[in-house]
């Protein structure tokens, strides 16, 4: 099938993660794979995003169809039940309304920066080579560090599943996955 | 001659679009955001859909 732009996307995740290891900052910009989902689900009535757009999807693919590192097996039943998947997506939205807390924290002087990131909202990493102290306000420091973990962590999770089943199996219990679904389901019911 | 056509568990379709990235025919696709759906006419039971499937909610059907 012929080549389109959108193909390429994996690339984005890569770029994503290499520029946060050098400069923390750079996390800010996985807001947009945060905002377009939404606004795609809540104004267009659909999940292009996910469809077309998602890098991390794109990535996943790639490493596991094109470089043949995944599994073969569809994620177990479970991993797709609108249990699980909403399940998780309280648990997604809960850490980050913590990270938002430890931000807030930070903005009101009753917490210092933690310039260390946070794999799987359990194990500290640090990562202070990729910050220096005064370039911006601390709380704008402090949210770069928070939502860049959860963007690792969350891409992690999506490369174990990825070797286990099959390319794309983060998609199954995604949270914006969820949401966005979530979202074109209560709009078009009024269709 | 029976022919073969993909059908989807709608119900358990998370609306990745992977399949919609997999089909040669442009046979699938995400309605509305909510879940596959396969174009009768377009598909010829290739069965691309049901193996990129990460749910495993697509199903190659015999149809007389």
């Amino acid at each position: 099938m012929k080549k389109k732009w959108t193909d390429y996307l994996w690339i984005w995740p890569i770029v994503y993660f290499s520029l946060g290891f050098f400069n923390i900052l750079f996390a800010w910009l996985g807001m947009i794979d945060f905002i377009l989902p939404l606004l795609l689900a809540i104004f267009g009535g659909n999940k292009a995003f996910c469809n077309q757009y998602c890098g991390r999807g794109k990535l996943f693919r790639f490493l596991g169809k094109k470089l043949k590192f995944s599994g073969k097996r569809p994620a177990p039943g479970w991993m797709s039940s609108k249990y699980f998947r909403y399940g998780f997506l309280a648990f997604f939205m809960t850490m980050f309304g913590t990270m938002l807390y430890q931000t807030y924290l930070v903005a009101a002087g009753a917490q210092g920066l933690r310039q260390a990131l946070k794999l799987f909202w359990t194990f500290r990493v640090p990562w202070n080579w990729a910050y220096t102290a005064g370039w911006v306000p601390d709380w704008v420091a402090q949210f770069s560090f928070g939502f860049y973990s959860m963007m690792l962590t969350s891409t992690l999770i999506g490369l174990i599943v990825m070797k286990l089943y099959r390319p794309r199996s983060w998609c199954t219990f995604c949270p914006m996955g969820t949401m966005t679904q979530g979202i074109c389901r209560l709009r078009n019911s009024k269709d | 001659m029976a022919k073969r056509k993909a059908s989807v568990d709608a119900g358990r379709c998370v609306a990745c679009g992977e399949c919609m990235n997999e089909c040669p025919r442009s046979a699938i696709r995400v309605k509305k955001g909510i879940a596959a759906v396969v174009d009768t006419e377009l598909c010829v039971g290739c069965a691309l859909c049901a193996g990129s499937c990460p749910v495993g909610c697509i199903e190659i059907m015999e149809v007389v």
